[in-house]
């Protein structure tokens, strides 16, 4: 069986973009809602000095992750922003004083076994650099055991970014050497590194840093989005299909985004925690894409400022034209996963309005999950929970293939989305009622 | 706050949109309406001008009628209007034509909530009713230029036993031969269905299974398979009516169920039944069965668990 995708313009423009790094910016305001789960909880009050490396929120829950001070300075206040998801979120504003002075307290952790290993990446402060923001502390405390596969993503499907490139191209023996320190702590039969074959020059690097690591391999996947998606990943190197309400581990997969094991790496050597991204600057409001290194919070105008704008920006993306999500001013903080920003002209903004579904089937056939949209589309628009539970639409990874394929341009997304909430509102319900039933019916025994 | 647009992913399409879609159905017919003119002359033309006039004019009227958006510029009744026209006979009166395309658009169409609503086929609906309303009309051919005929029945009329010569395969494969004005060549049919099917717009799934299926059926019953294929409305019929997005089923395998189907029951009407010609009620029954093969067809998600 081979799953569906689509074939995404890849606009690869800043591949050759060695990252330059930002001048440091004036002032930076670092969010505390970075990753899935808890959002952090700032240990710095303000008038506080800081300096690069340290520890500025500590993780919030086992669900959660430390945060950094990627510039030396002092914190000014804790403020509120609207985060691009919708939701108020705390900023820590940091007023940078120029000198980037390292954190006394960088050295490099001490790791012995996969428990201080796991400790270490909590300690890095890494989450899914990929664009997801899963703890990475969670993912790996599992059961060494149950690893067969670990799978580096350096698959990058999404258009116009190239930071997990560059993370490859500059930073591969990083990736070796955390590759190296999973296979010592996990004891994986496989470990490979899935790549598009649009970036041939990817392969042949991870292919010569690569030889003699045990078990180490490189698969060039064919360039069709979503080849990143996580379980599109797992299939397309091993074969195992992760069932529904299941996750990697269950079919016995490690996934890790290449550049989420490169800052990994870099911790355990030198201590310097996860404070910096190197990020993609590229749209067509953009009038040099390129590649730049940012500190985590630095807000998106002074990135857009250094690379210059051909016109003013329409639509402004947190990540890939696909996924990405748009941000809703240029306040916002640069993130830990963010890998790219994509600044539109008015042309590329605008959404194209939708007209009636002609049925061509496009959805259908593009679905990497062989899910049917338009017939979700129709469930949703109807009320109907249980036909949206009979439609698998939580199996949904929100890739936009549908959305992309539509001739009549209908937002199936965003249906897939409301129709995800509809169907857990409705177990909810049910579960609910349930319950009471069998609450009621024990209070009856009981009398 | 600088008035930037704030939208869900994703935030880019493919180029292909319902105008696209239908504009290269209308480029895919352009060999077939040349072909139209080549054999039954300017009157084709007028014929085929009509009906898509009458198709746009219908849409438009109605939607504006009922305060619905105007959708003629997205060229589906166009399309509509135009292959009718196609399915029709050359000396089709006019206002039976017109009637024929008013038909189409309305009640087939419209009645059901437009674009993407009926459930069958509205050019082959309307030429089925024209067919029965207009039986005289509608199996009235015109001999063909460039041919020796002199009788002007259809291929399949004389392979049912009518009076006339069967034309060489050579004039069948170019369309030198009775029947209606854009069905006759093969040539210039298969020339558009290639074209879409290189642009992505129909898939090879239908036409093959259909024509396919006429052609193994007719070889084992005997029937002089090679005209059984090229004769009626066949090749029209496999690549531009049976593969219309809304009233076939959007799988692969659903397409070649439906395939299938039509030509098992163009085979079992040309073998057995009354007419001598079936493609246009085969695809109008396989219209009716669209649901269930779309029921029968459903992908199975990647990782879904049967509750």
């Amino acid at each position: 069986m081979k799953l569906h995708g689509i074939h995404a313009p890849h606009r690869k423009n800043t591949v050759d973009s060695a990252p330059t790094r930002l001048p440091v910016p004036p002032m930076i305001t670092v969010p505390m809602s970075m990753n899935i789960g808890a959002p952090a909880k700032p240990v710095v009050k303000p008038g506080d000095e800081v300096k690069v490396g340290q520890m500025i929120a500590e993780a919030g829950g086992f669900m959660s992750a430390p945060i950094y001070s990627g510039v030396s300075g002092k914190v000014k206040r804790l403020d509120e922003i609207v985060s691009a998801n919708g939701r108020f979120d705390t900023i820590i504003v940091i007023e940078t004083d120029g000198q980037q002075t390292v954190w006394e307290g960088v050295k490099p952790p001490e790791v012995t076994d996969k428990d201080s290993f796991v400790e270490a990446v909590r300690q890095c402060g890494c989450v899914g650099l990929g664009g997801a923001g899963f703890p990475t502390s969670v993912k790996l405390n599992v059961d060494p055991d149950r690893v067969h596969n670990i799978i580096i993503n350096g698959a990058e499907c999404e258009p116009y970014i190239t930071s997990d490139t560059r993370t490859m191209i500059d930073n591969a023996e990083d990736v070796i050497y955390g590759a190296q320190l999973l296979q010592k702590y996990y004891t994986a039969d496989k470990i490979v590194i899935g790549i598009e074959d649009n970036k041939p020059q990817c392969v042949k690097i991870m292919q010569d840093a690569g030889k003699g690591v045990p078990g180490f391999e490189v698969a060039a996947l064919p360039a069709l989005y979503p080849q990143g998606g996580e379980k599109v990943l797992i299939y397309n190197t091993t074969g195992e299909i992760v069932p529904e309400g299941k996750l990697p581990i269950d079919v016995g997969a490690i996934v890790i985004n290449c550049t989420t094991l490169a800052v990994i790496a870099k911790y355990i050597k030198t201590g310097m925690p996860l404070v910096e991204k190197v990020v993609t600057v590229d749209g067509s409001a953009v009038a040099n894409p390129q590649n730049v290194v940012v500190p985590v919070g630095t807000p998106i105008k002074n990135v857009l400022d250094f690379v210059g704008l051909k016109c003013e920006p329409k639509k402004v993306l947190y990540g890939g034209p696909m996924m990405g999500t748009s941000v809703p001013s240029l306040e916002n903080p640069i993130m830990k996963n963010t890998n790219a920003i994509l600044a539109f002209d008015e042309k590329e903004a605008v959404d194209p309005a939708p007209s009636a579904c002609i049925r061509c089937g496009r959805c259908v056939n593009h679905c990497p999950f062989n899910l049917m949209p338009a017939e979700i589309e129709r469930a949703y628009t109807n009320n109907e929970p249980e036909t949206l539970k009979s439609l698998k639409v939580n199996l949904c990874m929100e890739c936009g293939c549908c959305s992309f394929s539509c001739p009549a341009r209908r937002p199936l997304v965003q249906v897939n989305k409301l129709a995800k909430a509809m169907l857990n509102k409705y177990n909810a319900e049910q579960k609910a009622a349930a319950e009471k039933k069998a609450a009621k019916a024990k209070e009856k025994e009981a009398v | 706050m600088n008035n930037m647009v704030v939208s869900v992913n994703p935030h880019i399409y493919a180029k292909d949109t319902t105008q696209t879609i239908m504009r290269d159905v209308l480029i895919a017919l352009l060999p077939a309406v040349l072909a139209s003119i080549i054999f039954f002359g300017v009157q084709a033309l007028l014929v085929e001008v009509i009906c898509v006039a009458v198709a746009v004019i219908c849409e438009w009227a109605f939607e504006k009628i009922c305060n619905k958006p105007i959708t003629i510029t997205d060229f589906s009744a166009a399309v509509t209007g135009l292959l009718l026209a196609l399915n029709l006979p050359v000396d089709i009166p006019i206002w039976q034509a017109m009637f024929g395309a008013f038909v189409a658009i309305i009640v087939v169409k419209q009645f059901f909530g437009g674009i993407g609503q009926n459930f069958a086929n509205p050019a082959i609906t309307a030429r089925v009713i024209m067919l029965v309303a207009f039986s005289g009309a509608m199996t009235t051919w015109a001999i063909p230029a460039f041919t020796d005929a002199t009788s002007a029945a259809t291929p399949l009329a004389v392979i049912g036993g009518a009076e006339g010569a069967l034309p060489t395969l050579a004039q069948m494969f170019i369309g030198a031969r009775g029947g209606s004005m854009g069905e006759t060549s093969c040539l210039a049919l298969l020339i558009g269905g290639i074209y879409l099917i290189a642009r992505k717009v129909i898939s090879w799934h239908t036409p093959v299974a259909f024509i396919g299926t006429v052609l193994v059926l007719t070889a084992l019953l005997g029937r002089q398979p090679l005209y059984q294929v090229m004769a009626g409305g066949l090749f029209i019929g496999a690549f531009f009516m049976a593969t219309d997005y809304t009233t076939s089923p959007p799988t692969p395998a659903g397409k070649l169920i439906f395939g299938v189907g039509c030509g098992l029951i163009t085979v079992l009407i040309r073998v057995w039944g009354n007419y001598p010609e079936g493609v246009s009620f085969s695809i109008l029954l396989m219209n009716i069965l669209n649901p269930y093969i779309c029921d029968w067809t459903k992908t199975k998600p990647f990782g879904g668990v049967q509750a």
